[in-house]
């Protein structure tokens, strides 16, 4: 608590005690009723004396439908009107309440950036062979710093002295240890956990990932869901409308009656819930709670009205490479001529392939392992690589460099990219390389359609037949193949006119090439994104990891939190206008009228600030449960 | 242009509203919004009335919410 609100805090309980006491008396003698407005006077001013004035202030500048004012109208008209407990107890609630708002508010504050746990207190500098520890802040681009084990690296930078391991759990939610050596980048928010790195600064700390990611989630406050928009706009009119509704209250059935203190008493119970504090109040808060969950898992969502159209995903389109796929190609599949072995072939393309860097002859020496160097290879554009090694001279390529050279080969119809091996002029088999399936693709589909999401499309500018085999195995509803990236523009377009009212589209891609996309959907999604500063501008949304199980998690809690502001809605705006009927009726009393005010806003708090809790029972994804063990 | 303006002590969220209405309804004022849990607000306005606006603005905070600080 702050200061301001352990002073609020004493005076609640102060006046609470005065209260009891006042009470007592009354009950236990009989003397002049001025003298039981003197007694209940102390506690009134204790708790509310700060009311008072600050209301004289806000009439002062014509701010007539003001939360202070009309508390302020309502105590002291129960005052005059010779209900002195219930005026005292509406002040000491009233303020109860406002304590409890600051608190519970300040607490959301607070544990968003703890739950972020990203902002780092310090850095060491090394200065002429000096340390020096300074505020992330004073870092400047170019300064060679000093991160120990266990703590937090304070801005983005590369390795250039020692080793270690990194972990980036609070920037993806995961806590997958990397190791890094020197040339590595390091990015802001991750912790060094086993050695100590000397790093050069590459950016400030304001422009490093840490303070961004910091400041997207703060600032996602400041788009507003529609149901807040909504909420807003109602209080605008609930205010005014509910003060008139108690002027009229007060005045016409008195004249008519005659009963004037009857009337106005039900008409200060207007005044007491005339405030839409509740629901103006725990709405944002939800939201706040929500993203603050999301982000901790590593989903950044940059808005409020994102998180509500999460709520709402019925289709659901992928980029295949990168988002599905791994990106990075793999060898599926060795089909050895008769009278060669799986690892002869692997072994001889390998060594044809030695002084290559492409994908492909990447993935091809991975799979081989160990080989030896070839005496010298010449690359044959558009055909493939000749090489002279131990085993003879050896082609490795594609099926017009075997016809060209006229070697007997057996051409595969498998799907994905092929590299027919000869070994002096035979044929030693075909080696199939894919970009593989992410192992989580086809569940996070899965779990995106038993969440409801009714239809999943792959986008891709692949070939037909590798694009079939891909959307097969995640188990989409549809692919579309052999696209331009403005094919695909226009593809995400049309789904959305598709889709209903209520209904959203999600897209998902790397975030790099597909900005166009990503803006042309509901919720445009970038996976992978960790130290891409343009697949986060670009976004809605960002997957800082490139786990696409994450979507349906993120999915899960915007629904969680949509719900949570339903339910504050209902009951906030159900038990007002309930009082209100109750209370033009005669048929209850100050009492209840000031629960309804602040008792309603205490507990749609504490349920709003229930989206910042259990975010992993939300949806009990392995990710959590992973993290959880460990 | 653009200006972000931190509202120190901003602490009720239906004053956050009412500042956000009471802004919007400036001349001058292209886009406002106020967050209440970022205590912050997004002000929107032509560039060669920047200034002015602002003034307007900071003058409707102060009546509206007098409890909070506006810095600029």
């Amino acid at each position: 608590m702050t200061k301001k609100q352990k002073k609020l805090l004493i005076r609640i309980l102060v006046a609470c005690g005065l209260f009891a006491a006042a009470f007592a008396t009354e009950k236990l003698t009989d003397w002049n009723k001025y003298i039981y407005l003197g007694l209940y006077l102390v506690p009134y001013l204790v708790a509310g004396y700060d009311v008072l004035l600050k209301s004289a202030r806000h009439i002062g500048k014509g701010q007539v439908f003001d939360e202070m004012f009309l508390m302020a109208v309502a105590t002291i008209g129960a005052l005059v009107i010779g209900e002195y407990p219930e005026s005292v107890f509406v002040m000491v609630f009233f303020q109860t309440g406002e304590l409890f708002q600051s608190v519970a508010v300040g607490k959301s504050r607070r544990s968003i950036s703890s739950l972020m746990d990203l902002r780092p207190d310090s850095a060491t500098v090394v200065r002429d062979g000096v340390e020096e520890e300074v505020l992330p802040e004073e870092v400047c681009v170019g300064d060679t710093l000093l991160v120990r084990p266990g703590e937090r690296v304070p801005v983005d930078g590369t390795v250039t002295k020692g080793a270690s391991t990194i972990d980036t759990a609070a920037l993806t939610g995961e806590s997958v240890p990397a190791d890094v050596g020197p040339g590595d980048t390091l990015i802001s928010g991750s912790v060094n956990l086993t050695g100590t790195l000397f790093f050069t600064a590459d950016k400030e700390y304001g422009e490093s990932t840490a303070a961004k990611i910091l400041e997207l989630v703060e600032n996602s406050s400041l788009r507003k869901a529609k149901s807040e928009q909504f909420l807003t706009r109602f209080a605008k009119y609930y205010t005014p409308a509910v003060v008139v509704g108690a002027l009229l209250l007060a005045v016409i059935p008195s004249i008519i009656t005659g009963d004037w203190k009857d009337w106005v008493y039900r008409a200060l119970i207007f005044l007491v819930v005339s405030c839409p504090c509740a629901l103006v109040i725990s709405v944002p808060l939800s939201f706040f709670g929500g993203i603050g969950g999301a982000s901790s898992r590593g989903i950044l969502i940059k808005g409020a009205n994102y998180l509500e159209a999460l709520a709402d995903v019925k289709t659901a389109v992928f980029d295949k490479t990168g988002t599905l796929t791994t990106g990075a190609f793999t060898v599926t599949d060795v089909l050895p001529a008769p009278g060669f072995d799986r690892e002869t072939v692997l072994a001889l393309a390998a060594q044809a392939e030695y002084y290559s860097e492409h994908p492909i002859a990447l993935s091809v020496k991975k799979a081989a392992g160990t080989y030896e160097a070839p005496a010298d290879t010449q690359a044959l554009s558009g055909y493939g690589i000749e090489a002279r090694t131990e085993a003879g001279t050896v082609l490795a390529g594609n099926a017009a460099l075997m016809k060209d050279r006229g070697v007997a080969f057996a051409e595969t119809d498998e799907n994905g990219t092929a590299v027919y091996v000869a070994q002096n002029g035979a044929f030693a088999g075909c080696i199939v390389i894919n970009d593989t399936l992410k192992p989580d693709a086809a569940e996070a589909i899965a779990r995106l359609k038993a969440l409801g999401v009714t239809k999943t499309v792959m986008l891709t500018g692949d070939r037909e037949a590798a694009a079939r085999t891909a959307a097969e195995q995640a188990g989409v509803d549809e692919y579309r193949a052999g696209l331009l990236p403005q094919d695909k523009v226009a593809i995400v377009d049309e789904l959305c006119r598709a889709e209903g009212k209520r209904e959203t589209l999600l897209f998902v891609g790397d975030g790099v090439n597909d900005a166009p996309v990503l803006g042309r959907a509901d919720i445009g999604v970038a996976m992978g994104a960790l130290g891409s500063d343009a697949a986060i501008e670009a976004a809605d949304a960002v997957i800082m990891d490139d786990d696409p199980a994450k979507l349906a998690a993120a999915i899960a809690i915007a629904r969680r939190t949509k719900r949570i502001v339903r339910e504050n809605v209902v009951f906030a705006l159900g038990v007002k206008f309930a009082v209100l009927i109750l209370a033009a009726c005669g048929l209850t009393n100050m009492w209840v009228g000031v629960f309804a005010d602040v008792g309603v806003a205490v507990l749609a708090i504490l349920n709003a600030m229930r989206t910042l809790k259990n975010q992993s029972s939300a949806d009990g994804s392995h990710a959590s449960n992973r993290l959880r063990q460990t | 242009m653009k200006k972000s303006i931190k509202l120190e002590d901003l602490d009720c969220a239906n004053c956050a509203a009412k500042l956000e209405n009471a802004v919007a309804a400036i001349d001058g004022v292209q886009r406002v919004t106020v967050s209440f849990m970022a205590q912050k607000m997004i002000l929107e306005a032509p560039d060669d009335r920047f200034d002015d606006v602002l003034k307007q603005v900071v003058k409707t905070a102060k009546k509206v919410v007098p409890e909070a600080t506006v810095i600029l």
